[in-house]
């Protein structure tokens, strides 16, 4: 390894060749302004397009400012960070880009999280000088994501994460010059794309470009009706990010704080997603063990690897690319769908509530969730099973502007029986989570032995795409993981082609899995971020004294009460799904 | 006897394919056939009296020919051997007809270099071009030097890049060779898109085996077998012409595998631009060729490191590959004798705008302004006064009076606030209003800028408004100032080229022209009456006889007055188009 | 999309299918691709572009990215007879903007559009290299050079009778 030393403002640094000014200066707590640079150490996305031109330095013996997001560190280097020149230029560049934006910060959704507005703050903008045209385009509101690209600056962020990491590729910059802006193909409004809402987009614009659909004022309004009985369920991922809305470090779990906030706003059942993803590796696990039991029995017909899907932004991925391999796929529908199919039915009827005057919510990282509640099948008579789905962020606002102080809360528990969960629920919410969950149900209904050793370490990390082998008592059963669609692609590829060797395999869109979702707080580009969420998660399943699916007890009540067996007529028709082909569907719609 | 017909796209506007085909039934009917050819070669440069014939052996230049004069040309010079000449060039001082053109002013101070071969042969007949020392040079390098013996040659002769930012050639060559890699590739940018610039396609069109043979040799110093030519899809004729070359070459056995039984293989691709000036840059080029928008990347890595599929890449211009055979051929001490110290050889202006002589010329670096406008372009048209002259298309600057004694060359005219550029030259004269040209100008990058950094997106769209409250008098003494500013940031913070000179015309014109900039902003009037919120046109009274010329031409009906009565202009109505003033003929329209 | 889906002809897209074949159907070739798109239907509507998409494995998005870039791709259909000005700087200070203001009057349309019955559209261009005739304009493939204001209408008057 190569070492080069050179001076950012008078001060001496040593670097690896190959290092870029930008990360010389942070070395030395200098932290340089951008817009447009982010660096996702962890997912190895580093989107470094030049484009903000808001990071330019001074270097010696250089005619014009060097980007410092792409110019490298050379050997005796001399580099000056705020000078007059450098000073005058970024400030100058951040009106001209500010010029080209609406002024209506105080309404904005992203207010007080936005990166082009701290930056304003930072430098001090107090007016414009050039005031011109501003770009305008026609907002585009589909049933997860808004695009408002008036607020646009071109960082291209979202056009990487769109077709690098996800490679759902419906984000392109089109036009040139003043009026190039990022869009969908003639720009058409998202929800007439193959847009698979998984919302990465959201989580790295750095303004109120791309946001979600904000769904609290339906909640507001839900639990202002006297007549509605209104349930509540949240995801694994959201107790493990909550806390950074209100300060707390990353990776602070916040379960019983939530629990309290939520009792606070007036829900009348604060429940568990956990609960349901329990009952995910019931379903998902019998089917799993069904299939495999076959596959191993020599029966050909039978259809393996079999992938997870719980994840809709997957499922909406899948539908768009791979219609001819919709048997592959388990029929399992998503947590936020089991339990809004069994708080409906189930919960209902042990309350005495009828089906229609149950509200039922789901605070999610995700914004697909959105989506995903909105779909047909999962609607009875036009009453969907989930009624709105609302992100971690807007939680946090939802608690923000109730007034209540989030930090002094009392941990809470949730209510019974849709509340208990075990460990394997809660390592849903990150990549491998789902998996790891199903082995050790997986193995013991399987060897009717008792797994000892419930910490699969081989299935945890953040590598894109791994594998691992999990010895079922003599039986080697290969496991793939993929998160990031991407990534997903690729595995599904080799399926396709007849060349995957895995008898199962978890996807999750979004990097990390639902830690990384679109709906969760932002990381503003610090993907040590959702390490530190990952964490969290696996400590809470430490924490639990039942660590596999099939030992809740609510879930035991619930097939010896209602549902019989995993796989049983009414488990079919409550808890598994089926899926379409968007391809066609597409041509259709056009 | 040849007769040489310019084929060039400027004098094929004036009809000179009709005219190619009369001679050649002229010379048909008249049963010449096997004495005189008539024969379509590329530009002569002297595209103001087009069309061009030129008579072989005698060098007879004829000017502004139409096909209705092929029977007389046939008939006199061809049979009787008598000139016709009523056809000739005449100089426009001492009135004279001039037969040769080596004697006319606009030819005088030339030395053809790039162009040595436009308008002398076919450019559709290799045979033509083997015969004028072609494929000569690839030759020598190829049967008788190491690569490192061509480059040295390169780089001795001094030769810099003519695409506008003026690389040493040599040096790039040097880089790009050493760079190791299982494929590299070798790449013409013919994109050429300065408005008012059109030398590449000159060369294209005229000698498109020079290029083709330059191809070769470059490819074979840095050890590439692949060549691609990135052309505007907007000049068609260059392109079927490529097509025809690389088409026999191919037949020769000049361009494929074991060239010449030198073991060594080179073929070459055409890509197509589709209108986009920044393409122009080296690195927006390769992503457009490789069917991406034509977006720059930051540098390094350089082409040379990671080009076309991420493979070390050498990309030179047109012009720079025409100059490489002769500097072959002729070897390094004779072309670097020619030129300043600096910037050696020859450059190909573009000559256009408010002169005598519009057209192609190749003059010596350290050649002046003045001798280049007033020789050769013969003075500035209806005897106006000279204001300036831009250089470099919208990335240059507009150079005065003052400038017009330095000798041009890469350097000092960047000294001067201007540049090379690809070599467009646009002369303007006392009717010009340089804050509208300046206007302009930026009105061509804001179109052109590919949108990727802030400050040549949006920086570009606001200079080019403030510039239109100028001329519209609406801006404020302060507006000049953050003017300047602003254009100094695009300048030092923008990612590519296009950006960091799209503000020189604004920076320029103000050094150079503050005193304009002032008169629009404080006194609200525009000095040359081009800005039209700033004029308007009047009738000057007791001038005006009442012809009715100006209300018949007014395309709005603004003019009103009876026949022999003093007519009045309607300021209301009136849209400042200048049909009246154009039409009058009793200079009875003013603009005040 | 509420618009109305254009029908194209199965015979062009066969052809466009076969461009993207001889063009071994990779993605780097995606602008190649695209001048031929253009030459077989005049121009290059969604639909066109979809097809593309398909046929050369790249999103759809993409190749809007690259048409939406370049000005020689035209998502409008031209004129039967497309006027071309150059605005190139010769031009320009030769009075192109004064003939092009003229055709934009007559005509009645803005740059880039077409007129309503389909017979003329206009379109800027840079320099054509036809210098020495400034200000140029092009009528398809013919040009007329040194044009005037005065000129426009007769150039217009050639095009009366083709109808």
């Amino acid at each position: 390894m190569e070492l080069i030393k050179l001076t950012i403002d008078n001060r001496t640094v040593e670097v690896e060749k190959g290092t870029t000014i930008f990360h010389a200066a942070k070395k030395l707590g200098i932290e340089i302004p951008t817009l447009c640079y982010m660096n996702l150490k962890d997912l190895n996305i580093e989107h470094k397009p030049g484009g903000c031109r808001i990071c330019v330095v001074e270097v010696e013996g250089r005619r014009n400012l060097a980007p410092s997001c792409a110019t490298e560190c050379m050997e005796g280097m001399v580099v000056k960070t705020h000078t007059v020149r450098v000073l005058n230029a970024r400030r100058t560049v951040l009106e001209l880009i500010i010029s080209d934006h609406p002024f209506d910060c105080l309404i904005c959704a992203k207010s007080g999280n936005c990166d082009l507005q701290s930056l304003a703050i930072k430098l001090g903008v107090r007016d414009i000088p050039f005031q011109g045209e501003k770009s305008t385009y026609k907002p585009d509101f589909s049933p997860a994501i808004i695009r408002d690209m008036d607020k646009c600056i071109m960082c291209r962020r979202c056009e990487t994460m769109c077709n690098d990491f996800q490679t759902v590729g419906v984000l392109s910059g089109i036009n040139r010059g003043f009026e190039a802006v990022v869009a969908p193909a003639f720009e058409r409004d998202l929800d007439h794309s193959e847009c698979t809402y998984c919302g990465q987009c959201v989580a790295v614009c750095p303004t109120g470009a791309l946001t979600e659909v904000d769904h609290t004022k339906n909640v507001i309004a839900a639990l202002s009706d006297s007549k509605k009985t209104v349930v509540v369920q949240t995801a694994p991922a959201v107790r493990a990010a909550l806390g950074e809305e209100f300060g707390l470090e990353a990776g602070t779990l916040v379960t019983g704080k939530m629990v309290a906030a939520l009792r606070q706003l007036g829900f009348d059942y604060v429940f568990d997603t956990d609960f349901a993803a329990d009952l995910t590796i019931m379903e998902e696990g019998t089917e799993l063990l069904d299939r495999l039991t076959r596959h191993l029995g020599g029966d050909k017909e039978v259809k393996l690897p079999i992938l997870t899907s719980c994840c809709p932004g997957w499922v909406n991925f899948f539908e768009y690319n791979y219609p001819d391999m919709m048997d592959v796929p388990s029929t399992a529908r998503s947590p936020q769908q089991m339990f809004g199919a069994i708080a409906k039915t189930y919960f209902a009827e042990k309350i005495n509530v009828k089906r229609e005057d149950m509200v039922v919510v789901s605070i999610m990282p995700c914004v697909a969730k959105k989506y995903e509640c909105t779909r047909e099948e999962f609607a009875t008579d036009g009453n969907p099973d989930v009624d709105f789905s609302i992100s971690t962020r807007e939680l946090a606002h939802f608690i923000k502007s109730a007034n209540i102080n989030f930090n002094a809360l009392p941990d809470e528990d949730f209510d019974k029986p849709l509340g208990e969960s075990t460990g394997a629920a809660v390592i849903f919410g990150t990549t491998g989570g789902v998996i790891e969950a199903a082995a050790r149900t997986a193995y013991e209904l399987h060897t009717g032995k008792t797994l000892e050793k419930v910490d699969f370490e081989a299935l945890r990390g953040f590598d894109g795409i791994r594998s691992a082998s999990v010895d079922f008592d003599g039986v080697d059963i290969k496991i793939g993981i993929a998160h990031g669609l991407g990534n997903a692609r690729k595995m599904l590829d080799d399926v396709k082609a007849g060349r995957s060797e895995f008898h199962a395999i978890e996807i999750m869109a979004c990097p990390g899995g639902c830690i990384g979702g679109g709906g969760q707080p932002l990381h503003h580009g610090d993907s040590s971020v959702l390490r530190a969420r990952a964490k969290a998660i696996y400590s809470e399943d430490e924490s639990k004294v039942l660590r596999k699916s099939h030992e809740n007890p609510s879930i035991i009540k619930l097939y010896e009460e209602y549902l019989g067996k995993p796989g049983s007529e009414k488990a079919h028709h409550l808890l598994h799904t089926h899926y379409f082909d968007k391809k066609s569907k597409q041509v259709l719609l056009d | 006897m040849h007769m040489l017909v310019c084929g060039g796209t400027g004098c094929r506007a004036s009809a000179s394919d009709m005219l190619y085909e009369s001679l050649k039934k002229e010379v048909q009917d008249n049963n010449l056939e096997n004495e005189v050819q008539v024969v379509t070669t590329g530009c002569f440069g002297f595209c103001e009296k087009g069309p061009i014939v030129k008579m072989i052996p005698d060098n007879t230049f004829y000017v502004s020919v139409e096909p209705k004069d092929a029977k007389e040309l046939v008939a006199e010079h061809a049979l009787k051997g008598r000139k016709v000449n009523r056809l000739l060039y005449v100089d426009p001082t001492n009135k004279e007809q001039i037969s040769d053109s080596k004697h006319m002013g606009f030819y005088k101070k030339q030395i053809r270099i790039a162009l040595r071969n436009c308008g002398l042969i076919n450019p559709e007949n290799i045979e033509e071009y083997l015969a004028a020392d072609g494929y000569e040079a690839m030759g020598k390098v190829l049967l008788e030097m190491t690569p490192e013996e061509a480059i040295k040659v390169v780089l001795d002769s001094g030769l810099r890049g003519r695409g506008g930012g003026g690389f040493p050639t040599g040096l790039k060559w040097q880089i790009a060779s050493k760079n190791e890699a299982d494929q590299k590739y070798v790449v013409c940018n013919a994109d050429e898109g300065d408005p008012g610039a059109f030398m590449d396609r000159s060369i294209l069109e005229g000698d498109p085996h020079t290029v083709l043979e330059a191809m070769v040799i470059n490819g074979y110093c840095i050890g590439a077998t692949k060549g691609l030519i990135y052309i505007r899809a907007e000049y068609p004729l260059a392109i079927q012409r490529l097509k025809i070359a690389i088409g026999q070459a191919r037949e020769f056995g000049l361009l494929g595998t074991d060239i010449l039984g030198s073991g060594f293989d080179f073929d070459v691709e055409i890509r197509y631009g589709a209108g986009a000036f920044v393409c122009g840059e080296e690195t927006a080029l390769i992503h457009s060729m490789e069917g991406e928008r034509g977006e720059p990347t930051f540098k390094p890595p350089f082409p040379a490191q990671s080009g076309y599929l991420g493979k070390p890449t050498n990309v030179n211009n047109v012009e720079t590959y025409a100059n490489i055979p002769v500097i072959i051929n002729k070897g390094a001490e004779w072309f670097s004798s020619i030129g300043t110290e600096k910037s050696k050889g020859t450059k190909v202006f573009a000559l256009a705008g408010k002169i005598n002589n519009v057209g192609l010329i190749e003059v010596p670096m350290g050649i002046t302004l003045r001798e280049v406008i007033y020789e050769i372009g013969g003075g500035i048209k209806g005897g106006k006064k000279f204001k300036a002259v831009q250089t470099g298309g919208p990335s240059g600057g507009c150079l005065t009076e003052k400038h017009l004694d330095i000798p041009i060359d890469f350097d000092n005219l960047i000294a001067a606030g201007s540049m090379m550029g690809s070599g467009g030259m646009i002369v303007m004269d006392e009717d010009d209003c340089m804050v509208a040209v300046a206007k302009f100008y930026l009105e061509f990058t804001v179109e052109e800028s590919c949108g990727k950094c802030s400050p040549c997106r949006v920086g570009n769209k606001r200079l080019h408004e403030q510039l239109d409250l100028i001329t519209k008098g609406k801006a404020t003494m302060e507006d000049l100032d953050k003017l300047k500013n602003l254009s100094n940031v695009i300048k030092d913070t923008s990612l590519c080229g296009l950006g960091q000179t799209s503000p020189n015309p604004v920076l320029s014109t103000m050094e150079n022209f503050y005193d304009e900039y002032v008169a629009h902003v404080t006194d609200h009037r525009c000095p040359s009456g081009v800005c039209k919120d700033l004029i308007r046109y009047e009738v000057i009274a007791e001038n005006c006889v009442g012809c009715t010329a100006c209300a018949r031409n007014c395309p709005v009906n603004c003019i009103s007055g009876e026949r022999k009565q003093v007519h009045l202009i309607d300021q209301v109505l009136c849209i400042k188009c200048g049909a009246c003033l154009e039409k009058c003929k009793f200079n009875a329209i003013a603009v005040i | 999309m509420t618009s109305v889906k254009l029908k194209l002809k199965e015979s062009d897209v066969q052809k466009l299918k076969e461009v993207a074949k001889s063009f071994n159907n990779e993605a780097g070739e995606l602008i190649n691709v695209l001048h031929k798109a253009q030459e077989i239907f005049g121009y290059l509507p969604a639909e066109v572009q979809e097809v593309v998409a398909q046929e050369l494995n790249v999103p759809v998005a993409k190749v809007y990215g690259v048409v939406t870039f370049y000005s020689f791709f035209t998502m409008l259909p031209r004129g039967r007879y497309p006027i071309s000005i150059c605005t190139g700087t010769a031009c320009y200070v030769r009075g192109a903007e004064k003939v092009l203001d003229e055709f934009k009057r007559i005509l009645k349309i803005p740059v880039g559009e077409t007129t309503s019955d389909g017979k003329f559209s206009i379109t800027c261009l840079r320099c054509v290299g036809a210098c020495g005739l400034a200000p140029v304009v092009m009528v398809g493939d013919k040009t007329y050079g040194r044009v005037t204001t005065d000129g426009v209408k007769d150039i217009l008057k050639e095009y009366d009778t083709e109808d």
